[in-house]
């Protein structure tokens, strides 16, 4: 096999970071929380490097579109396993689309042959870059991914849908977006990290790749939640359900 | 303006989150819907809609296939809608890229034509954005919107052909085996704590979540002390969860637990403790002893 | 035991721990060894992610080490602008008059009010730029021994499942081999513990004592921050023999770092610091500064309380200690940080000198604290705290104002430290219990909300860290004698007494929950509670601002 798979990973701050909501309302307060890789991006680097240990891809690329310190999950990604990685500069902080619109230009001079991301990054929940990849690649996709397999020139994923799961068989190239079943992605372990800071990270500023990175939604506010409002107690069963029924309409 | 929804049907019914989406649209204008499969018929009962486009061909949700298509008729349209579903979900993001426009996914609330309000980091912040594109593509929420009525309309049905899918084939779908449904696309959810006390009492849960057709939680100190298995945990550390109605019976809300739940339509509690924190968010509560607020509220249902 | 086959990889020196102490140890080695290969590893998930501090910090050894602070960026930006000492009764409080004078080492002026977990970050920073290996995520779970020298450290192993067993993603530790291993893990560190029992670092000194710090950062309105004020108390709510007390420290953007400190050699088993903390913010001299505001993060953490008596010796053979692992703090002005800086800074250049010369044991440490201002400063003020455990909070307070005042801390004596904090607690049957109010949700609040805050996390799927060597010594004097005192001073609410039948308890341990303060390994009247350290990266996840 001589597919090569690419993986966009994106830096996001850690699932364990409890995230505020800045004052005046202009975003989340991001400045100086513990970033990670997005988890769901671990995962598909995980599946990328499983299956060039089973032979069935030749070479694992791991991109991201982000700041110089966004270097650091390049590094945690090829400490798990991926060969080398691309750092797509930008200051700025980029929609789905325009992700996708970067992420087409370096699959294309990459030639990849699978496109293995996350199904959704934790910060933006948009759950859309990889459609819109696929999309703009005119490849099909296999999203929610919990299970895939190569073979014959084709790849048959199974996908997490609301009532249970659907398989699918994509011609490749296609894009896949994994779940969180696909697998338990691996520690990057210390001898590893070690030795990932030896492995090739190639820094592409991303003006040099001359493609439309504007934004299409302006964010207005950010707020928090509302907190909840403490209810009414009920004195019986039997009150509890007149009201779910008539009241509240749930029943 | 006109509105194109995305209407799911399964069995015969247009879906819950569907019917919430066409409410969601009709704040645009008129609203066609367009329905892959059968069930033209149950969509164009739906208060509101105007016109149905039928894919009787189009059977398996494919994304290749269903957003080719609405991308073709995109044009005639200033808002394209689904559901916040699977469907939805896999669908209009793709639709968004061959249109080049940025989608907005999980929409909460519509402020107008084009700004709306989605929940980011996990729920922990509200962004309300505003879109430049010609064309808003978006899906939303449906604990969200109140869904219109399943009947009362009577909308024209034109129907179309389906375009061929050769890079994507369908294969086979598995739907769950256990009856109950699903813990994170359940209407209603009801989990237990501590205060069940031990595993043969979790199963008092059973007899109320079937009445209700619900799915079976736990908070983590349930899970722990092996009243229960690791997939029912709901909070931080476990499933997220947003019903029409969840029930805590004999947990006390921590907030980590809280953290997995508080976005509920209604949410019920019953604890011993009047002092227990699940009060603080919940819309009714019943101050009382499990074991004796089970089996009425289970003769009441 | 299977013998694990474990990869090695060779290093000059390995520093364990990247607080002040260790970072200023790597930066000094880099200083002067631009060569040397220095690795540095850390337990938290980042450089910063478990440090828990005050901090108004002295930047004395900061200008030592970096002389050019100021132009690097470095996050010290709230100068000391207005302080006090509070005698605290229940209602009232009452400043302690010319404050320089009675109680100098209270006095801070040109210190600064910091985010000591910012400062590591910024540390790490400047060390990996002299071209320090700085892992986070990793611990050091033993120390690699050959020929009876240490030769480096064993890193934790990974992805052990809860039952012992080797999970799917079982990742052996690693030997970090080094011709010098700098030990600089904080107070009551566990490779400084297995280093001192192995190689007799205690003998001849006195026990270590310890105090438990627990920490919450607040945001509060614009209008009523007041950037660089610092408040100390003592007193109330605290009883006369209990030593602690609380700070105040404005800083940042609206920030306010509130905390309390008790001392571990504490009596009554009914005591728990927690609650003592949460009421102190409902006095008037702390409540206003509070009200309206939010609580964002929360932390505890153990201190070295021993001081100049409590120094172990710090050499052995392969390696040094410093910092707060080496008991490097001085307690009457509760800052650990100039000091765990200037130590570690010591460290490296008595290593530097060892390596230069291939000697095993870096000799010179011992004689350079000695020579330097850190002995000095420590020697001073050697009879201050243990002054209060001997007379109280109030003739301690006496006694110090004369120490320092009259004697300039030159007394021809030396008090000392009797017992070890474990060994303090008085049965339950002769202790009173303690009304502590119920938490009202805006100003204080309860164990679970509030770890919560410290964003603790520890991979579910692995072996318990924290378990008792023996559960009928739990049930016979923990339970029986002193009435579960873990479960009032654990900050985290790690334990909980649960009755599994008539006159049957056992401790549930939720050790997912632990901040890593190191309380129950100090405090636990038998020393039943085994604390290991779990999988690297575990544990609190403290934000900047911490
Ligand atoms: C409403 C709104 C609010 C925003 N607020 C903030 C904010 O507060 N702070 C902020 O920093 N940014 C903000 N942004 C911009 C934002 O950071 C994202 O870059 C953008 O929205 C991408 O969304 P997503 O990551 O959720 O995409 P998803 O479609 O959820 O991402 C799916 C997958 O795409 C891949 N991917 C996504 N982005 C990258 C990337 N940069 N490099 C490589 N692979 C990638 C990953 O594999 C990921 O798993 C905001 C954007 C919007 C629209
Ligand atoms: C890092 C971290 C992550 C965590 N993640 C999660 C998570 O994802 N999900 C989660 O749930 N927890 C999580 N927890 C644990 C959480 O803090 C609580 O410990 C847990 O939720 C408590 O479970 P409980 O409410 O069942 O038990 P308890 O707090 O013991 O509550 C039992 C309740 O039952 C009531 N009760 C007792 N008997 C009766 C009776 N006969 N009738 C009626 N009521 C009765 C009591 O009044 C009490 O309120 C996490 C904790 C940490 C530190
Ligand atoms: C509540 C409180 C308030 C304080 N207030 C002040 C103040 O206002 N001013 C002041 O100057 N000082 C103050 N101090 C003291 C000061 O914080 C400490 O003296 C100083 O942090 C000690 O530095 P250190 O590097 O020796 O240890 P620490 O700062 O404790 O750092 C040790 C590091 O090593 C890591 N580590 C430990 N074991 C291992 C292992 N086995 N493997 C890998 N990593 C490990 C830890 O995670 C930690 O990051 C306070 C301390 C506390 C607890
Ligand atoms: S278990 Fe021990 S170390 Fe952990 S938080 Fe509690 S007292 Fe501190």
């Amino acid at each position: 096999m001589t597919m090569k798979v690419l993986v966009p990973v994106k830096r996001v701050v850690d699932y364990n970071v409890k995230v505020r909501v800045a004052a005046d309302g202009s975003g989340v307060e991001t400045q100086g929380v513990k970033m990670s890789m997005n988890p769901f991006d671990e995962i598909a680097v995980e599946e990328a490097v499983r299956l060039r240990e089973k032979g069935a891809a030749k070479e694992v690329v791991v991109v991201t579109v982000g700041a110089q310190a966004a270097q650091d999950v390049l590094r945690t990604a090829m400490a798990m396993g991926a060969d080398r990685a691309i750092l797509v500069r930008t200051d700025d902080t980029l929609e789905p689309r325009a992700v996708a619109n970067v992420l087409k230009a370096i699959a294309t001079r990459e030639e990849a042959g699978l496109i293995c991301m996350g199904k959704q990054a934790i910060d933006d929940d948009m759950n859309a870059t990889g459609q819109i990849l696929a999309a703009k690649l005119g490849w099909p996709q296999g999203t929610f991914a919990s299970a895939v397999t190569v073979a014959d020139g084709r790849i048959e994923v199974a996908r997490e849908i609301d009532g249970g799961t659907e398989v699918v068989s994509l011609t490749l190239p296609a894009v896949v977006t994994a779940d969180l079943r696909l697998n338990e992605p691996r520690y990057a372990s210390l001898p590893n990290i070690m030795k990932a800071r030896k492995k090739p990270l190639e820094t592409v500023e991303i003006d040099s790749l001359g493609v439309d990175t504007a934004s299409r939604l302006t964010v207005v506010s950010v707020a928090e939640p509302a907190e909840r409002k403490e209810g009414v107690k009920v004195n019986s069963a039997a009150e509890l359900v007149e009201k779910l029924k008539t009241e509240a309409k749930v029943i | 303006m006109t509105a194109l929804v995305l209407v799911e049907v399964e069995n015969g019914a247009v879906r819950q989150a569907s019917r919430s989406a066409v409410a969601a649209a009709s704040r645009f204008g008129a609203v066609d819907a367009i329905v892959f499969g059968d069930g033209a018929q149950a969509a164009a009962a739906l208060p509101g809609v105007t016109r149905v486009l039928s894919v009787p061909g189009l059977v398996n949700d494919l994304a290749e296939p269903a957003a080719d298509l609405l991308a073709a008729r995109a044009k005639d349209y200033s808002h394209i809608v689904a559901a916040a579903s699977a469907t939805g979900k896999n669908i209009l993001p793709r639709l968004a890229g061959l249109l080049d426009v940025q989608p907005i996914p999980d929409v909460v609330e519509i402020k107008d034509v084009d700004t709306f309000v989605r929940p980011i980091y996990a729920g922990n912040a509200l962004a309300t954005v505003r879109s430049a594109d010609s064309i808003k593509v978006l899906t939303v929420r449906g604990s969200n919107f109140d869904p219109v009525a399943a009947e009362g309309g009577s909308a024209t049905v034109e129907t179309i052909e389906a375009p061929a899918s050769e890079k994507s084939v369908f294969v086979k779908v598995e739907l769950s085996a256990s009856d109950r449904p699903e813990l994170e696309s359940a209407r209603v959810v009801i989990s237990g704590g501590k205060g069940l006390k031990d595993a043969a009492n979790f199963k008092l849960l059973e007899p109320i979540a079937d009445k209700l057709n619900a799915a079976i939680g736990a908070s983590r100190a349930a899970v722990d002390s092996g009243f229960a298995p690791n997939e029912m945990q709901v909070g931080q550390t476990g499933k997220i969860v947003a019903p029409e109605l969840y029930i805590a019976v004999g947990l006390s809300g921590a907030i980590q637990h809280l953290a997995g739940m508080k976005d509920s339509r209604v949410i019920v509690a019953i604890n011993t403790d009047p002092e227990a924190p699940i009060f603080k968010v919940a819309d009714y509560g019943i101050v009382g002893d499990l074991f004796e607020v089970l089996p009425t509220l289970e003769k009441a249902l | 035991m299977t013998q694990i086959e474990r990869e090695e990889m060779e290093f000059d020196v390995v520093v364990v721990g990247g607080g002040p102490a260790g970072l200023s140890a790597a930066i000094r080695l880099k200083q002067l060894m631009p060569d040397a290969g220095v690795c540095l590893i850390e337990k938290g998930s980042e450089i910063g992610a478990h440090i828990v501090s005050g901090a108004v910090i002295e930047p004395r050894t900061l200008d030592e080490l970096l002389p050019n602070w100021r132009d690097l960026d470095a996050p010290l930006r709230t100068q000391v602008t207005e302080e006090r000492m509070l005698f605290l009764t229940e209602t009232r409080s009452f400043a302690v008059p010319y404050l320089d004078r009675v109680m100098p080492q209270m006095a801070n002026h040109g210190n600064y009010v910091v985010s000591l977990g910012e400062v590591c970050r910024w540390l790490g920073e400047q060390a990996e730029a002299l071209g320090v290996e700085i892992y986070p995520g990793f611990s050091g779970a033993e120390l690699f021994i050959e020929n009876d020298h240490v030769a480096g450290v064993i890193t934790g192993d990974m992805g052990i499942e809860r039952n012992g067993e080797h999970g799917p993603n079982f990742t052996p530790g690693m030997i970090l081999r080094a011709k010098q291993t700098i030990l600089t893990e904080g107070a009551r560190g566990s490779l400084t513990g297995h280093a001192m029992k192995r190689f007799g670092l205690r003998k001849g000194v006195e026990p270590q004592t310890y105090g438990l710090g627990i920490k919450e950062v607040w945001e509060i309105p614009a209008e009523k921050h007041r950037p660089g004020l610092v408040q100390h108390s003592f007193g109330w709510p605290l009883d006369d023999n209990t030593y602690g007390g609380a700070w105040l420290y404005h800083f940042g953007e609206n920030l306010v770092s509130f905390g309390f400190v008790t001392g571990l050699d504490y009596a009554n088993t009914y005591l728990s610091p927690f609650e003592e903390m949460q009421r102190t913010k409902l006095h008037p001299a702390f409540r206003e500064h509070f009200e309206g505001g939010k609580r964002l993060i929360y932390g505890a953490r153990a201190l070295s309380e021993g001081g100049f008596q409590s120094i172990p010796r710090l050499i052995f053979p392969g390696g040094v200690l410093a910092g707060d692992s080496a008991g490097f703090l001085n307690v009457p002005k509760i800052k650990g940080t100039h000091t765990a800086m200037k130590s570690g800074m010591i460290a490296a250049e008595a290593v530097a000198e060892a390596l230069e010369k291939d000697k095993k044991e870096a000799a010179s440490m011992t004689a350079r604290v000695q020579q330097s201002w850190l002995w000095s400063e420590l020697r001073d003020v050697r009879n201050i705290r243990p002054a209060f455990a001997k007379w109280g909070m109030k003739l301690g307070a006496l006694y110090s104002g004369i120490d320092s005042m009259i004697l300039r801390g030159r007394a021809p004596w030396t008090l000392h430290h009797p017992h070890a904090d474990n060994e303090t607690l008085r049965p339950a049957s002769v202790c009173t219990k303690i009304d502590y109010p119920k938490p009202d949700g805006k100003i204080t609040f309860d164990r679970v909300s509030s770890v919560f805050l410290s964003s603790t996390n520890h991979e579910e799927n692995q072996p318990v860290h924290l378990k008792l060597r023996n559960e009928t010594v739990w049930q016979t004097v923990n339970h029986d004698v002193f009435d579960s005192p873990e479960s009032r001073y654990c900050p985290a609410g790690v334990y909980e007494q649960e009755q599994t039948g008539e006159n049957a308890w056992q401790l549930r341990i939720n050790a997912q929950n632990c901040v890593h303060c190191k309380t129950c390994d100090i405090k636990d009247p038998t020393q039943n509670i085994d604390w290991c350290t779990p999988e690297g990266g575990g544990g609190p996840n403290y934000p900047v601002g911490m």
